[in-house]
């Protein structure tokens, strides 16, 4: 982590009354049609759910969000810890506004998945991990996205771009505020 | 013979909407099965041969049979965290026939008497998440799933479960502690899910492409798609073919297609025109083959005696430009990554065989290095809870034996004898031919 992620690490709410009330409000209004996919007694199955909600309200899973959804659920908060910190879709810590994640696994290392990663570390001036000064992009190495056929491939926001070159990169780049 | 299509032949169509899947023929199967009896499509399911196509190649019907008599409620985990690496088969059945994993599910269902179904898919499946919750929306207006499943007196509701990035819960019991809202950490076998699994009760946990059989084999009944297969094992399956090939794609074969033909024939062989050097042939767990092993038949049994395995049907193919030992530590990074942490042998094993070749690799390994690698593995080996430690000592154990001169050369050479572009010549672009569509 850097110095800069710490220092907004270090800002992060810690409870649920530091949360803005009307973002709180729109998770209230869209959970229950989450939990209502389980059975009545097992509401405490629709945290991964419940933690992605709250991810797209609140950016990201500060500790006061965390709460937020384990007491929604009746949940202890070591369990929304547990399940936020083990998936790698969860954002624990601040990201830009934009997540870039390229797979070079196999299928894509052999079609120049590594290629493309050196090529967005260069252009975004950042390593794996690491968010643009301006807060725009994080750029992050991740494993096989399944797109193997039509490598290689990456997620931006959680679409899917495959076949990609050093230039279909840099259009889609553009094309994020 | 003409190729028979079981599973793709709606996609060149790309109408994945629910009228476009009933105006050729779509849901007929259904109404079929709810006017037979549930054990007789258990005993077709049965007869079909079809074997789970995730990786393990259970007999399906088999699997059914495990559940107990007089439990209730069952559940129905449909398995679409596809995370293998070189597999990317179930996308496609979403994207381009989804009411054919609906009406699968709902066949299912049936014969089972399941009336809760989840459909867990991977995270990074947005696109898919919201193909599969379009059809199931469209299916529950039609009446087709919800209180009264065509009007039948049997009530089925279906949900998706999206994962949030994590490859061990492919795993079946990771998945359905996943479903249950926790991290994916698998539980000891026995008991089975089929005895105890989703809340504790009785659970079938089936593939996307193995439930999208289903409709088929009731239209056409057991015996007919297991004369599509080899013996003891019936029916297509959906190839999925990566790396270096000229038509990368989604091949649908028959079980028992020859796996050289598939590369040079289907596939167009290497677009550098040099030899093929290696295959992975069922996904990254699967031990490699060399390129004089490869004419053999891809069916279950037929790989297992050829020292690797089916599994997921990812086939990733390398050229002689390709470095073995960059190859396998790009895997090995991968278990290192993707395992939970809830077996010593795994949590630490997994690092330590990436860190080694990452040393050969960079020309700081030694002989005793490779030694390590030839030993380490089996220490990981039935070592864990789950199968996540044998998947990641397989590929090491394999390469080694089968590409052993490569990693002492290594040592030898104090480095990489093919250099900085290790990962081989390749072409930027590529036209891939996915279940006939070319993108």
């Amino acid at each position: 982590m850097s110095h800069h992620d710490h220092a907004v690490a270090e800002r992060a709410p810690q409870d649920v009354a530091e949360l803005p009330k009307d973002r709180v409000s729109r998770f209230d209004a869209e959970l229950p049609a989450i939990v209502g996919r389980y059975p009545p007694d097992h509401q405490e199955a629709a945290m991964l759910p419940a933690l992605r909600l709250a991810q797209e309200i609140f950016d990201w899973l500060s500790p006061a969000v965390q709460k937020l959804v384990a007491d929604r659920l009746g949940a202890p908060v070591l369990r929304a810890e547990e399940v936020a910190t083990f998936y790698v879709m969860y954002h624990t810590h601040p990201v830009g506004r934009h997540v870039v994640e390229v797979c070079t696994n196999v299928s894509c290392a052999l079609t120049g998945g590594f290629d493309i990663f050196e090529h967005l570390k260069a252009r975004l001036g950042v390593e794996n991990g690491g968010t643009t000064r301006d807060g725009r992009i994080t750029l992050r190495q991740v494993e096989c996205l399944g797109s193997c056929a039509t490598a290689p491939a990456m997620l931006v926001d959680e679409e899917m771009h495959e076949r990609l070159t050093p230039e279909a990169v840099d259009r889609i780049l553009g094309g994020l505020k | 013979m003409s190729e028979i299509f079981v599973l793709t032949k709606r996609w060149p169509k790309k109408d994945p909407s629910l009228a476009g899947y009933r105006a050729d023929g779509g849901y007929r199967s259904l109404e079929k099965a709810l006017s037979m009896k549930p054990e007789e499509i258990v005993e077709q399911v049965k007869i079909s041969n079809l074997r789970g196509r995730g990786g393990a190649g259970f007999p399906t019907g088999v699997k059914w049979t495990f559940l107990p008599k007089d439990v209730r409620p069952r559940y129905l985990c449909v398995n679409a965290d596809e995370s293998e690496p070189g597999t990317c088969k179930d996308r496609y059945v979403i994207e381009f026939d989804p009411h054919s994993l609906v009406e699968g599910i709902a066949i299912t269902c049936y014969a089972l008497d399941i009336h809760l179904a989840y459909i867990y898919i991977r995270g990074e499946f947005a696109k898919q998440a919201r193909v599969l919750d379009q059809a199931l929306a469209e299916a529950r207006a039609a009446g087709l799933i919800g209180p009264k499943i065509a009007g039948r007196d049997f009530a089925l509701e279906v949900h998706v479960a999206r994962g949030a990035g994590a490859y061990i819960c492919g795993e079946e019991s990771a998945l359905m502690e996943s479903l249950e809202g926790k991290k994916g950490y698998p539980r000891f076998k026995p008991p089975f899910p089929a005895i105890v699994g989703l809340w504790g009760k009785p659970t079938i946990i089936n593939n996307v492409e193995t439930l999208a059989n289903l409709p088929w084999i009731v239209e056409h009944g057991g015996a007919a798609f297991a004369a599509l297969g080899a013996p003891k094992s019936g029916g297509t399956r959906l190839f999925c073919v990566s790396g270096n090939v000229k038509r990368p794609g989604i091949y649908e074969k028959p079980v028992h297609y020859n796996l050289k033909k598939l590369i040079v024939e289907d596939c167009g062989g290497p677009p550098s025109g040099l030899p093929v050097k290696a295959v992975i042939p069922g996904g990254s767990s699967s031990p490699v083959l060399r390129g004089d092993e490869i004419d053999v038949s891809m069916e279950f049994d037929a790989l297992k005696a050829a020292g690797t395995m089916a599994g997921s049907g990812g086939v990733i193919v390398m050229d002689e430009s390709v470095c073995m030992v960059r190859a396998l530590s790009r895997i090995a990074m991968f278990y290192a990554e993707e395992s939970c942490g809830q077996c010593t042998p795994c949590r630490q094993g997994t690092p330590w065989m990436e860190q080694i070749l990452e040393r050969l690799e960079h020309g700081e390994g030694t002989r005793a290095d490779v030694e390590l690698l030839e030993q380490l593995p089996g220490n990981i080996m039935g070592q864990t809870i789950c199968a996540l430690g044998d998947a990641a000592a397989m590929p090491v154990q394999s390469f080694v034996k089968k590409f052993k001169k490569e990693f002492l050369d290594h040592v030898e050479h104090r480095g990489c004898p093919l250099g900085d572009k290790a990962w081989g010549v390749y072409r930027e672009t590529r036209e891939a031919l996915i279940g006939g569509i070319r993108q």
